[in-house]
């Protein structure tokens, strides 16, 4: 099963790879981690895609919780949550594909953000899902780059994670 | 205030946090730091002869008082002389603080002369590390990492200062008291699991108490034993527990696992209720969890670290909280209760299976069992020696024949299983414990991976005794190539053995060998009584072929144990 965990955590070097060497020292899986310090600049927020049986899972949040730099770990995955991931995308763009390409991004609400004669750039975001939906949707042979941000995730309503 | 140096806030912090001995080998990164030690007597530095021993005799000044052990080492390979040490901490949740010393900062990344990235290396073996870029920070630093250490799961802590770091000056204030808002052990249980599992051990039929190392180092014996007698019920200790319940009472069954006895793991096997208390369900302990998990029977697990539990095996009524505290709730509410649970036929079981005799041994007439050297050393120390060993053989013969009747006086490297502890743990403990009888069990192997402590032994005139179980072999290697690899001894024998005895004699101690077994006896008591204050190393030659039984083969089951010969 796929998880998203969100972590509050010290805002202090090292304390990233404390997480991250978690993950590999104990075997599991990360498929995405974003990190960027919070509107306290003290605290970073951390989201890590993860999957696994529920065990693993219960072992994640608990080892993760042990560590010191970590304040905060909840599995967004559990309740309503909205998880968004933004990615740049660079494609070639000549002749007749402009416009299938320029189509396709309207669809996906993409917008293209560089232009040259025979490339675009451009930018995504949403789920992970839809992300490789659009990937799997253009010929894989026009792709020329991407860069994927990885996923950032919150939980709706009232389920609030702060110190 | 007065303003000072890195360097001597790191010592006043040590004074404040009244650490007696600091274990510690100089170098370049650390000068100032030991310069500062030089002009004090509070804290006194035994200054050892490989930093691995340095940690592994803190470890011991940890394990024998409930105090934390420091230790002071240099940067570079300081440092990663270090590393076994604290790894071994780590595993067995030993409070330690290691301080390291690291180049100046602002040669940090430029792979200066013995640089290494200790913060690197040594985080997955840590509970937490700290890389002090301030000399302001030093004091508050020094107070979280002895704060979290000795709380929650006990564990190593190692704080890297740079060389500029100790030379800069603030004003130093030794803060009181720390507050971390990511770290809040927990303490107390909850009560209605408390209430919980006491229903459920009250209801039991054949119920079973399973103990480790949690129960010794939240100093919860007492509690146990109290329980345990109020209760009926049969106990084990793991390798890491034991001492935890008196050995010599008749309900404590022996130690469990790998090289448990019969009647501890059929018990822990066949149970309908176990309560597992400080304990891990380590895979030395219950051999495969899924033959463990393939009986039916409930478990209430006690543990302060909520990681521990439902990890290897899926608990019913887990208790997060220190061992103590809850064993202390759970006695309250048996008060309120009459009478105990009828376990009669349950130990009629088990008296079944003690019956067995599974740990008797033959004596041979011309060669010294091993197992003979450990009885003879419990009834010559009474039971109350300190008792270190290495890894191996002779480990687990002394864990199954040396009756543990107190806690802290048994230190072994449990969870990393390090050869080369034995020495230097009796050295922490010979001076963390200056009026006990400390005996260090080792092997021809083992007693090899940290010999050099013999001239620290001597400078600091430690009393330890050492006895050497001298098979010319690793034998535990020895044991399983016999078993599993067709007796191919692959690179098990030694033949090329020093002479211990000139060997100890060469470092200024007494060395006594032992050939016959009529001769372990006096050879006993020429190094306890006539050689009280000196370190004695007997080289007792034991027998080549002996094994340790009963075996549960790695990653079978508790009840598929191999036992001795037959014909016993």
């Amino acid at each position: 099963m796929r998880h998203i965990i969100s972590i509050l955590l010290e805002n202090e070097s090292g304390a990233l790879s404390r997480v991250s060497g978690l993950f590999s020292a104990r075997g599991y899986n990360i498929e995405t981690l974003t990190v960027a310090p919070t509107e306290d600049s003290s605290l970073s927020r951390l989201t890590i895609v993860t999957s696994g049986s529920d065990e693993v899972i219960e072992q994640i949040t608990k080892q993760l919780n042990k560590l010191i730099d970590v304040i905060k770990v909840v599995d967004l995955s559990e309740a309503a949550h909205i998880e968004r991931e933004l990615m740049l995308i660079k494609v070639r763009a000549s002749g007749k594909d402009r416009e299938e390409i320029k189509r396709m991004a309207d669809i996906f609400r993409g917008r293209i953000i560089d232009v040259t004669e025979t490339t675009y750039v451009i930018e995504l975001t949403g789920s992970g899902s839809k992300l490789d939906s659009f990937i799997d949707a253009i010929d894989k042979d026009m792709i020329l780059e991407t860069v994927r941000t990885g996923v950032s995730g919150i939980g709706r309503g009232d389920r609030i994670l702060r110190v | 205030m007065t303003m000072m140096t890195g360097a001597e806030i790191v010592i006043r912090c040590l004074q404040e946090e009244k650490v007696e001995y600091v274990f510690g080998y100089p170098g370049g990164s650390v000068l100032h730091i030991y310069d500062e030690l030089f002009k004090q007597d509070k804290v006194k530095h035994i200054l050892v002869r490989h930093e691995q021993a340095a940690v592994h005799a803190a470890d011991a000044l940890a394990r024998s008082t409930h105090k934390v052990g420091v230790a002071l080492v240099t940067s570079g390979p300081g440092a990663t002389n270090a590393v076994t040490g604290i790894a071994t901490a780590y595993m067995d949740s030993i409070p330690l603080v290691v301080i390291s010393g690291q180049v100046p900062t602002h040669y940090i990344g430029q792979d200066a002369f013995q640089e290494s990235d200790t913060i690197g290396i040594t985080r997955p073996c840590v509970k937490h590390n700290f890389l002090v870029k301030d000399v302001r920070d030093i004091a508050m630093t020094l107070k979280k990492a002895f704060y979290i250490a000795n709380s929650g799961r006990p564990g190593p802590v190692v704080v890297d200062v740079p060389k500029d770091i100790t030379a800069d000056r603030c004003e130093f204030e030794y803060p009181q008291e720390v507050r971390m808002r990511s770290y809040n052990p927990v303490v107390k249980g909850h009560q209605g699991q408390i209430r919980k599992a006491v229903q459920l051990l009250l209801g039991a039929e054949r119920p079973m108490i399973y103990t480790g190392g949690g129960v010794i180092l939240s100093n919860a014996s007492e509690q146990l034993t109290t329980l345990t007698r109020r209760l009926g019920f049969p106990i084990t200790n793991t390798l890491m527990g034991l001492g935890g319940y008196p050995a010599t009472d008749p309900q404590f069954l022996g130690m469990p696992g790998m090289h448990g006895t019969v009647e501890a793991n059929l018990a822990m096997q066949n149970c309908d209720v176990l309560l597992a208390i400080g304990a891990r369900f380590d895979d030395r302990v219950i051999g495969d969890p899924v033959n463990f998990a393939s009986v039916p029977r409930k478990i209430i697990h006690i543990d302060i670290d909520p990681s521990s539990i439902s990890k290897r095996v899926r608990v019913d009524v887990p208790i997060v909280g220190q061992v103590k505290e809850v064993l202390e709730e759970m006695l309250k509410l048996l008060d309120a209760e009459k009478g105990k649970p009828d376990v009669a036929d349950w130990w009629a079981e088990i008296e079944g299976w003690r019956a067995k005799q599974c740990m008797k041994y033959k004596l041979k007439k011309d060669v010294i069992m091993p197992q003979f050297v450990i009885e003879k050393l419990w009834e010559i120390t009474g039971g109350n020696a300190i008792v270190t060993t290495d890894v191996g053989q002779h480990q687990m013969w002394a864990a199954q024949y040396y009756k543990f009747d107190k806690p802290r006086r048994w230190l072994t490297s449990g969870g990393l299983g390090t050869m080369g502890v034995g020495l230097p743990y009796a050295m922490g403990a010979a001076l963390a414990n200056p009026d006990s009888q400390v005996a260090c069990i080792t092997g021809d192997g083992s007693i090899q991976m940290c010999i050099q402590e013999l001239s620290t032994a001597k400078q600091f005139g430690l009393p330890i005794k050492i006895l050497n179980l001298n098979n010319r072999y690793l034998g535990m290697v020895r044991q399983w190539q016999e078993m599993f690899y067709s007796s191919r001894y692959s690179q098990t024998y030694m033949d090329s053995i020093p002479d211990f005895v000139k060997l100890a004699e060469a470092y200024g101690h007494v060395g006594i060998r032992v050939e016959r077994p009529e001769d372990v006896e006096g050879a006993l008591k020429r190094a306890f009584v006539d050689h009280k204050d000196d370190l004695v190393f007997l080289d007792i030659l034991t027998d080549q072929g002996a094994n340790v039984f009963p075996m549960v083969a790695a990653g079978k089951g508790l009840s598929e144990m191999i036992l001795a010969d037959e014909e016993l």
